[in-house]
């Protein structure tokens, strides 16, 4: 059994997952997250934006199963939670065709120290990657429509350190 | 029993639909046995499915192995390795 399992209320309710197609402001965020709190010691943000490629790409789309992909960031974040004792943990993941610069993911962790802040936004970006419903598309910027983009190893390995390193 | 099943990226694109409600033959007891049957279905199916051990599967919006019983799942969703972050 997991560790968020057995706390599960107590865990979920420090939890917020949005899934959305529109910009995110990670400044606002941050903000909103520790507004009127004197508990927190330590936030930690991590962007993830749209890279062109060398130039090569117009734009990513990014697919996802509704549902099931707030479902499973939910998943993770709580057990983010539970695991590193995160007082609040904000993930937003944007879907649909985002120019190379734009937006994609943005996780805000905090807790009373860093190294939990810092563990909890690497723990819920490295289970993010393989295991949340989304998938990229290229758009290239001579006009055609390139490959899926495909899944790394070195993706697996990043979410193995945390069952292993125990 | 039916069922409605779900596709997403190259799986969709090659099978040619987002989704579709089968009646699950009475052989199929697992997601692997579900994926093999699909690819029986037809060009884009086989297309689709031909490499099954890279075929990633939720069962109700759950992960799911391929040797996990199908059981009582209404929706059930086939896609390859995820790429989102």
């Amino acid at each position: 059994m997991t560790v968020a399992a057995r706390m599960p209320d107590e865990a979920a309710h420090r939890v917020d997952v949005r899934i959305q197609a529109h910009d995110f402001d990670s400044a606002a965020e941050i903000a909103a997250l520790t507004a009127g709190r004197a508990d927190i010691g330590a936030v930690v943000t991590f962007t993830g934006l749209c890279r062109d490629e060398g130039g090569r790409l117009a734009a990513l789309e990014l697919e996802h199963y509704p549902g099931m992909a707030e479902r499973a960031i939910r998943a993770i974040a709580t057990e983010a939670v539970a695991r590193f004792s995160l007082q609040g943990i904000l993930a937003i993941h944007r879907h649909g065709k985002i120019a190379p610069g734009g937006n994609i993911v943005l996780v805000v962790a905090a807790a009373p120290h860093r190294q939990a802040a810092f563990d909890g936004a690497a723990f819920l970006m490295d289970y993010l990657k393989t295991d949340a419903p989304f998938w990229k598309k290229e758009h290239l910027k001579d006009g055609g429509t390139g490959e899926w983009v495909s899944a790394k190893d070195a993706d697996d390995a990043a979410k193995a350190r945390w069952t292993s390193a125990q | 029993m039916s069922v409605r099943l779900v596709y997403f990226a190259w799986v969709r694109e090659r099978i040619g639909k987002g989704s579709e409600e089968i009646d699950l033959p009475p052989e199929v007891k697992t997601v692997g046995e579900l994926i093999a049957h699909l690819a029986t279905l037809g060009e884009e199916y086989e297309a689709a499915l031909q490499v099954p051990g890279v075929i990633r599967a939720a069962l109700d919006e759950e992960h799911a192995d391929h040797d996990e019983p199908i059981g009582g799942a209404r929706e059930i969703a086939l896609f390859p390795p995820m790429t989102g972050g």
